[in-house]
């Protein structure tokens, strides 16, 4: 079946502003059907969930709860019960650091990061090193943004407790080696976590195939509504750990003595959660079932392709990261003589949105010796013209910068 | 990438404020002329040799980096350089600021609001642009005055 990007582009109300959005890697549009889900939720049965007595709370709880297996699906995880709600992957990373590194992580235990990641997958991280007095080890990358594998080999060796990195880096678009680098740390004893903020919208992943104990990724940067995402965790891992955030709905009773948990992954999930937008992600979940990751996929890598091939015909123009092959739709680059933000402000009056800065990956700018990136990124809806209009965008703030 | 370097031109008179009209606030303007100018040839840029005062800070969400000397004497400011690297905005709004001040007394410079930066660069400055726009207020004002409590990015 032919790839039809007109026929997606009006499931998404926005593109009628005529916005060229190359942002999606920061956070992408939404169909009509994520909205319509939750105007559904808000309008026809809006209510809490899990505890009223009535139809209405019973008919949105299992909307709710119906996005738990459309996760399971997506991921082929065993279990619903390994599928843990949160705001997104910035919860979902900080509820392992605090609910299984406070817990199981000692002195002088070693965490394997990597200098392509995103702060939230770094900060989390160093507060846990500081209060458990563990160790931070860093693997490097090579001269195309790719991770040195004989240093991570060589850092397996000292047998690391946990193993923390992104499937696909946010700033430089490259895809790891993922599932090798979850079997060889897995082989060393560690537990792993895979940050799939840019994997899950733009790949997916089969989490039993590959094996790592931990994913964690947002729904706004894969159709779906802000504040919702998705920690998966291994259920035997999961069970191991202690609560993240304590209150309401987290528990099975709750004596003045004490208290019980609920059984996972309810006992991770306090409070009211966001209903409304767990059920937009849901339906962001089938749109993209519909869609078909390897079609999504094969579509980035189109534009993906097309983009840097334009972009390598632009002179003083330094492009990041791996070939298109290797990478996801994520292209950084920096034009010489233009700041960053300076070209992002004259493509903003082209209608078009970049990214400008450093991404939320500073040691990965400190590693590259540059202070701010442009970062162009793509998705299910991108078209060529697109990037036609971001290169001839470029193309005037060279003449007005020149 | 960075500013043309290590070119002070002294506050020389032909570098001097035209005293024309700033470019209007049309989008044609943006980035055109006037910013232009002071950004590939900025003004009073470079190190003094022995400053009065000297203070320098960066904005880590853009990178933009601004150190402002000043050489002041019986509460004139005498002489001025700034140094730094980054967008154009935030290299211009410096090398506006350091004409601004230069010959002008502490009292006087202190007065110096974001909108008297904002008019001196003449053009709409949106918000994300804001923090790089007051970037060299901010070295002014909290570095050489230790005004911690300035607060002049975050008011609205």
């Amino acid at each position: 079946m032919r790839y039809d990007v007109d026929a997606i582009r009006a499931d998404f109300p926005i593109f009628e502003t005529g916005i060229v959005y190359l942002d999606s890697a920061n956070t992408s549009q939404r169909p009509r059907q994520v909205l319509e889900a939750m105007d559904e939720y808000y309008t026809k049965f809006n209510s809490n969930i899990h505890r009223g007595a009535y139809r209405f709370s019973e008919i949105a709880t299992e909307h709710y709860e119906s996005t738990r297996a459309k996760a399971k699906r997506f991921l082929n995880a065993r279990s619903t019960r390994e599928i843990v709600y949160t705001r997104g992957t910035t919860e979902g990373i900080n509820l392992v650091a605090y609910g299984w590194g406070r817990k199981h992580l000692m002195a002088g235990d070693l965490i394997v990061l990597t200098i392509l990641e995103h702060h939230s997958n770094i900060v989390p991280w160093q507060i846990l090193a500081a209060e458990k007095g563990a160790r931070l080890e860093w693997v490097d990358i090579d001269e195309q943004g790719r991770l040195r594998q004989d240093q991570f080999a060589a850092l397996l060796e000292q047998s690391p407790k946990l193993v923390s990195f992104g499937q696909i880096s946010n700033a430089m678009g490259t895809i790891n080696p993922y599932a090798e680098m979850t079997a060889a740390a897995k082989a060393a004893g560690a537990l792993v976590l895979i940050d799939g903020a840019q994997g899950a919208p733009h790949a997916g992943i089969d989490v039993q195939a590959v094996g790592c104990d931990f994913y964690a990724f947002s729904g706004h940067k894969m159709l779906g509504p802000t504040g919702a995402g998705i920690l998966y965790g291994r259920r035997e891992v999961l069970e191991e750990m202690d609560p993240f955030l304590a209150g309401g709905d987290m528990i099975r009773t709750v004596r003045k003595e004490g208290t019980i948990y609920a059984e996972v992954p309810t006992k991770f999930e306090a409070g009211t959660m966001p209903i409304a937008q767990v059920i937009g992600l849901g339906a962001a979940f089938d749109y993209l079932e519909g869609l078909g990751m390897s079609s999504v996929r094969a579509h980035e890598l189109e534009m993906t392709e097309y983009a840097l091939e334009a972009l390598s015909e632009v002179p003083d123009l330094t492009v990041y990261g791996p070939p298109a092959s290797e990478r996801g739709g994520v292209v950084s680059f920096d034009v010489k003589g233009i700041h960053a933000h300076d070209l992002a402000t004259i493509l903003d009056r082209h209608q078009v949105a970049i990214r400008a800065g450093h991404h939320c990956a500073q040691p990965l700018m400190d590693r590259l010796d540059v202070s701010a990136t442009a970062r162009a990124s793509f998705y299910v809806y991108t078209k060529r013209e697109e990037i036609d209009v971001m290169i001839e965008g470029i193309r005037d703030a060279q003449r007005i910068f020149a | 990438m960075a500013v043309q370097g290590g070119r002070p031109s002294g506050g020389s008179a032909e570098h001097g404020r035209t005293g024309g009209t700033p470019p209007s606030e049309q989008d044609e303007q943006f980035y055109r002329e006037y910013i232009l100018d002071h950004y590939k040839n900025p003004r009073n840029f470079g190190r003094l040799e022995a400053p009065t005062l000297s203070h320098e800070e960066d904005n880590p969400l853009c990178g933009d980096v601004v150190g402002i000397d000043l050489k002041v004497s019986d509460g004139q400011i005498e002489d001025v350089r700034f140094h730094g690297r980054g967008c154009a905005i935030s290299q211009a709004s410096a090398s506006l600021l350091t004409e601004r001040i230069k010959g002008q007394s502490l009292d006087d410079a202190r007065k110096i609001s974001k909108e008297d930066v904002f008019e001196d660069l003449g053009i709409a400055i949106s918000p994300a642009r804001v923090k790089c726009a007051l970037l060299s207020l901010k070295v002014l004002k909290v570095g050489a005055w230790g005004l911690g409590d300035w607060s002049g990015e975050e008011e609205e």
